[in-house]
């Protein structure tokens, strides 16, 4: 049996692998079909004045919740630990970008070339942080790692409140833990602990969102269908009998770890430039519950529902804006219904025969993929 | 498996959407007589909903009810029409409140009215070109860099001061503590002002911090206890400050309390024994028990509307609502006017030199920077009512 595991780990020729780069082909056209198509009419939208101000504004926060289902995804379907603190991820990218982008203001004057020396660097910072936390803790099993995530999340937003950066006379950054800064004048000040950054100088666009959705698409698709990638799933569905066949157990759980805290990072980044202020309070555990939400509602595991659902929970809140105060009950209603709908097996049932009834179809489709396996 | 999950899931949303075309248009008082008739749309931004909801909730009320007086006052003059969304105290909710408003007409914004929210909102009026009077947004944030934005109550730093001045100069034999909490904005802003100002008579004060989740004072109340703190200054909201009061009652500590405007609310908050708040001095520019014969009036139709005492954010929004339809008066536009149109022009008129009165202050002027000179008034509860000093 090792063998066999071992063997539909790395070979690429045999029978199951085939079939799992078809799922994978399947799975990567519609996340990026997705992507592709809703860029295209959100932008042909906006240019019409078809959509308005409201949407406009959150086709950012689209993109960027998009990214963080996307990586979250990463640590918790394909790797198949709980992580409850991908916001303090999302708020180490979110600071390290501002700092970076305020910093080359003076010498850069583009803003894409900014923001792009701005994500990478809330990459490096964001991974540095996600080793940092996966070292000691990736030994720890199911629920002990939520809870020891869920404090990371905590330990960032808390440290975040009483952190101030700024720049001194000379432009160099010092930082301290009370909001005198020595050397540096209230104009130089960048972040400036629980009030956060004020003043950003925005740089993300619609497209450059867009962008780094694909980017993280393309990261998370290929690895989960790359040597390592199978292995972190074969991992997740039996560690023992991974590690009969030599698999290193830590280092895939942490390679999953350090790359989705990469990526959240980067999507914090990006969150964090289109926003004029951005307070650490913003990242609590109920910011890292919603990403989870958006995994948990997509399908654990399934890449494009977590996109899919991470777009509809974003907009839901702000259409539902006519029925004022009861908007967020409503929103609850909804949240529930929904997750009955997806996972209760008699209600799945039900509307997977009325769905057969209205598209009688179905079967041609599942002959077709039978022959493409075959 | 995946398309029947993506069916329920289609199916749910039609379901809503459906459900959300049925109620179509319950939720907003637009009239859609705008043309004609001359209808000046405000907005406004607040938190109605969430753990800011009593503030939200107190300027669009005072807000409505100052819009419904001028319609009423005037109805052959220039109409007003007071459009509400609610921001939940977030930053990123706000700014799509204001996107909101934006599509819906909106040409005046008065908020939003917590701070964090309104820097955010401030830059996209900024760049929008919205003419936007805050209520009750303290933080200095909101104005900087922003000449479009105005602010009708004391910025944080001038409250620290005022504050620490009044202090200074009634309770000089005092030990002053201060309990803030230092994951907001609004609280270390205010402490930080004050203590330098304090400091600078030479009298240091003791320090406790706390933050949003902090439920149990006892450790804060006890540093204050055994430094031999007699006046505590407390630059935060209401909710934590009844549990402060709360458990200080329960170890036996009672010092003279001192707050600045978010104290207001206190005798209202959920399970507080408004007994334990005698005696509390704030810093506010309205109380509801005053004499004065327009404030009586005002507290008379808010009560009569809404079934509560009004707070200050209350008197604060109606102040602006007020102060925008006299400056708007004197810009000699339309009511049709464009939304940038009307920004300049209200710009100038703020800048100038236009002074509103209202039930916040007797004249009120702005500066450039967009801060109000206004008299701050001291307060005491006396037998659950505030008691001008």
């Amino acid at each position: 049996m090792a063998d066999r595991l071992k063997k539909s780990i790395n070979a690429k020729g045999l029978k199951g692998a085939a079939k799992g780069s078809n799922q994978y082909k399947r799975e990567a056209i519609i996340s990026y079909g997705i992507l592709i198509v809703g860029y295209i009419l959100l932008q042909l939208g906006a240019a019409t004045g078809l959509i308005g101000r409201n949407l406009q504004g959150q086709f950012v926060p689209i993109c960027v919740y998009m990214s963080l289902a996307i990586a979250l995804n990463l640590v918790v379907g394909l790797s198949g630990e709980l992580s409850l603190g991908h916001a303090g991820f999302m708020a180490v990218g979110v600071f390290t970008g501002i700092l970076v982008s305020r910093i080359l203001e003076e010498s850069i004057s583009a803003g894409w070339l900014r923001l792009i020396i701005a994500l990478i660097a809330a990459a490096f910072v964001a991974s540095i942080a996600g080793f940092i936390i996966g070292i000691p803790i990736l030994g720890l099993r199911g629920d002990y790692l939520a809870i020891v995530t869920l404090a990371f999340g905590e330990i960032v937003r808390n440290l975040m409140n009483v952190l101030y950066f700024g720049l001194d006379t000379n432009g160099r950054l010092r930082f301290a833990f009370n909001h005198t800064i020595e050397g540096v004048e209230t104009s130089g000040r960048i972040i400036t602990g629980a009030i956060g950054a004020t003043g950003v100088d925005k740089t993300a666009s619609f497209t450059s969102a867009a962008l780094l959705t694909a980017f993280t698409l393309f990261v998370v698709l290929n690895l989960k269908n790359s040597k390592q990638g199978r292995a972190i799933m074969s991992i997740r569905d039996n560690r023992i009998a991974g590690e009969s066949i030599g698999l290193n157990v830590r280092k895939y759980k942490l390679t999953a770890f350090v790359i989705s805290a990469a990526l959240a990072g980067m999507a914090g980044c990006m969150f964090g430039q289109n926003y004029s202020t951005m307070a650490p309070a913003k990242f609590n555990v109920n910011t890292s519950v919603l990403i989870l939400v958006f995994v948990v509602l997509g399908g654990i595991g399934n890449i494009w529902g977590g996109m899919i659902a991470a777009a509809l929970l974003t907009v839901l809140p702000e259409a539902l804006r006519q029925f004022a105060d009861y908007r967020m009950l409503t929103y609850a209603i909804v949240l529930i219904v929904v997750m009955i709908c997806t996972y209760n097996p008699t209600i799945k049932a039900r509307i997977a025969a009325l769905a057969g009834k209205i598209r009688p179809k179905k079967k041609s489709s599942g002959k077709k993929t039978g022959k493409e396996a075959a | 498996m995946k398309l029947r999950k993506l069916v329920a899931l289609a199916a749910v949303m039609a379901m809503t959407m459906a459900l959300m075309a049925g109620c179509g248009g319950s939720g907003s008082s637009d009239s859609g007589d705008a043309d004609g008739a001359g209808v000046l749309k405000i907005g406004g931004i607040g938190p109605s909903t969430g753990p800011a909801a009593l503030y939200g909730l107190a300027v669009k009320n005072g807000g409505e009810l100052a819009v419904k007086e001028i319609n009423e006052a005037n109805p052959d003059g220039l109409q007003l029409e007071w459009m509400w969304q609610d921001d939940e105290h977030d930053a990123e909710k706000s700014v799509n409140a204001y996107n909101k408003l934006v599509d819906d007409g909106m040409q005046i914004l008065v908020g939003s009215v917590t701070t964090t929210p309104c820097t955010a909102v401030a830059a996209e009026a900024f760049e929008n070109r919205t003419f936007a009077l805050t209520p009750s947004a303290s933080g200095p944030a909101v104005t900087e860099d922003n000449d479009n934005v105005f602010q009708l109550c004391f910025s944080d730093p001038n409250q620290g001061i005022a504050s620490a001045d009044y202090i200074k100069e009634h309770f000089a034999d005092k030990t002053v503590g201060i309990i803030y909490n230092n994951a907001d904005n609004y609280s270390s802003g205010i402490r930080d002002k004050f203590k330098s100002e304090y400091e600078d008579g030479g009298k240091k004060v003791t320090e406790a911090t706390f933050t949003d989740e902090t439920t149990d004072f006892k450790a804060q109340l006890n540093t204050m206890k055994d430094a031999g703190v007699d006046l505590l200054f407390l630059p935060i909201y209401y909710a934590p400050a009844a549990n402060i009061m709360t458990q200080a009652a329960q170890i036996g500590y009672a010092p003279t309390y001192f707050g600045v405007d978010g104290m207001d609310g206190i005798l209202g908050a959920d399970g507080f024994d408004a007994s334990l708040a005698e005696g509390v001095l704030l810093l506010t520019p309205f109380t509801p028990y005053s004499e004065d014969e327009n404030i009586k009036e005002f507290v008379k139709k808010y009560e009569d509307a809404y079934g509560e005492t009004p707070i200050q954010f209350a008197a604060d929004a109606y102040d602006c609502v007020y102060a925008i339809y006299d400056a708007y008066q004197k810009t000699g536009l339309d009511a049709d006017a464009s939304m940038e149109d009307i920004c300049e022009a209200m710009i100038k008129v703020f800048t100038g030199d236009f002074t509103a009165s209202g039930l916040t202050a007797e004249s009120m002027k702005w500066n450039e920077a967009g801060e109000v000179d206004k008299t701050p008034k001291v307060c005491i509860i006396q037998d659950g009512k505030y008691v001008e000093q």
